[in-house]
């Protein structure tokens, strides 16, 4: 059962850390500033995401792993108001 | 090699870098985004020496309220280019605070190269200490108890800080409310975060704020949170700061100090002396300086990012 | 699994510290703005990470200090950078 729960972390933690060099790559190589945004919120959503589904079955108790959750959810609302500011203000520049 | 020592070797490396580069950055906007950027790696660093309080602190005032407050004076000082390059120092006075700060630097490092094996230490004494006090973080204990002096007069520092900005202030806006105001957001995703995230916030900074005595966190870390709960709000135009003249404002800035020095006070009356608690009450006074002082450090702390006052008294 | 989190926490943080990369050479506020946020994002995945790895619950305290804060930080520097361009 050990070995089953070890399996499914290190496969989603390191999902996770791919969405994060993928987001990077996208933040350094992409040619405008909505595009990047775009990158970015990968980063955020799906690769913080992966690794606290990954830390989650490691939780020492129920609290923890709710705080696990909680620590996402708040980033999730604060990465996505920013990129919709963010993004807002270069179309703004833009035009 | 393990991957805890590529992990220290990596944040060590990448802390010199950011500050260097805050250093050598060409406009302040730059400069802010890398000071908060080293007061982040820093955060993982003391995560990783053990000293999760210390973290906390960087993460909360370190990286989080200095970065906004030093933001919020740049955005303030556009346009002074006259006055800024007149409070800038020369070179000569750069190079000299340069070799000042490399030679602190380097002799601190060498006394930690030098120190004997195993290094002297005060953690035995402190901890023998912390039992009477009923608290459980050894932090809190030696930070209100032991040396709640320091404390006390930190916590003063912060009026004297709030009374040094509003200072600044031309005498015709005196009594005005204080910072810029900012448009009213009633649609989009700022009004949204500004009207959804205060209420989490409020929990997890009172949360942060009540564990310290058991567990890394405390006042001014749970007040820090308190206060950027509020500015959001503001930024969206959907809070107004209260007059500098609003007597509950004061009030609520001079809570923290005043509660602290006269549990101090009373030490003279139900304990041995200043600062000194009387035992098996130790912990409830604790308690009700810290949570006095949370709420000044969260009033202090917003009046610190808002700013002098900006505009006229409303008749 | 103590060592494959902090290998993973290595990795998250070269990934991010390139990204910052892109703040030295950001030849725009916007950019600047995404690699603080990309750092801080990165910051939390982190010490989550060595939370995993240390089994210490306060670290975890620590990283949602740095998400609250986080959110009004990008939120605050993207208003600041508002005023300072008008």
């Amino acid at each position: 059962m050990s070995l089953v729960i070890g399996a499914f972390s290190t496969l989603c933690v390191l999902a996770g850390v791919f969405f994060f060099v993928a987001g990077t790559a996208g933040l350094i190589r992409f040619p405008d500033t909505l595009s990047r945004v775009h990158a970015l919120t990968k980063a955020d959503n799906l690769g913080l995401g992966l690794i606290v589904l990954g830390l989650l079955p490691l939780a020492p108790s129920l609290g923890a792993a709710l705080k696990l959750v909680l620590i996402w959810a708040l980033v999730l609302i604060g990465g996505a108001t920013a990129a919709q500011l963010i993004g807002a203000a270069a179309a703004r520049d833009e035009r | 090699m393990n991957a805890g020592l590529l992990l220290d070797l990596l944040l060590a490396l990448a802390v010199l870098g950011t500050a260097a580069w805050t250093l050598l950055a060409r406009t302040a906007f730059a400069a802010v985004i890398g000071f908060v950027a080293t007061g982040l790696l820093l955060t993982l660093v003391w995560v990783r020496l053990g000293a999760v309080d210390v973290a906390l602190t960087e993460a909360a005032i370190g990286a989080g309220a200095t970065g906004v407050i030093i933001l919020y004076v740049v955005a303030r000082l556009r346009g002074g280019e006259a006055e800024i390059s007149a409070a800038t120092p020369n070179p000569v006075q750069r190079i000299l605070a340069a070799l000042l700060a490399l030679a602190v630097g380097g002799l601190l490092a060498w006394g930690v190269l030098n120190l004997p094996d195993p290094a002297p230490s005060l953690a035995e004494a402190a901890l023998a200490g912390t039992a009477p006090l009923g608290l459980g973080n050894p932090v809190s204990a030696v930070l209100m108890a032991h040396r709640g002096l320091d404390t006390l007069l930190e916590a003063i520092v912060l009026v004297f800080a709030v009374l040094a900005v509003w200072s600044m202030a031309a005498d015709h806006r005196w009594g005005g409310a204080p910072g810029p105001v900012f448009p009213r957001a009633d649609h989009g995703p700022l009004s949204l975060l500004a009207r959804i995230l205060p209420p989490v916030g409020i929990v997890i900074g009172i949360y942060i704020a009540w564990v310290g005595t058991d567990a890394p966190g405390g006042k001014f870390q749970g007040g820090t949170i308190l206060a950027a709960m509020w500015v959001l709000p503001w930024i969206a135009g959907l809070a107004r700061p209260p007059s500098v003249t609003d007597w509950r404002l004061r009030l609520m800035i001079a809570i923290g100090p005043l509660t602290f020095l006269g549990v101090g006070l009373a030490g003279f009356l139900i304990a041995d002396g200043f600062l000194a608690y009387p035992a098996g009450f130790a912990k409830p006074l604790i308690l009700l300086i810290e949570a006095a002082m949370t709420l000044s450090v969260a009033a202090a702390l917003a009046c610190l990012i808002a700013g002098p006052p900006e505009r006229r008294r409303r008749a | 699994m103590t060592e494959i989190l902090l290998a993973a926490a290595v990795l998250v943080l070269l990934t991010v510290l390139a990204g910052l990369w892109r703040v030295l050479r950001g030849p725009r506020r916007a950019d600047r703005l995404m690699a603080a946020q990309l750092l801080c994002t990165g910051g939390i995945a982190a010490l989550l990470l060595v939370a995993g790895a240390s089994g210490s619950a306060a670290i975890l305290d620590v990283a949602l200090l740095l998400a609250l804060l986080g959110a009004f930080t990008s939120v605050a520097f993207v208003m600041a950078a508002r005023l300072i361009g008008r």
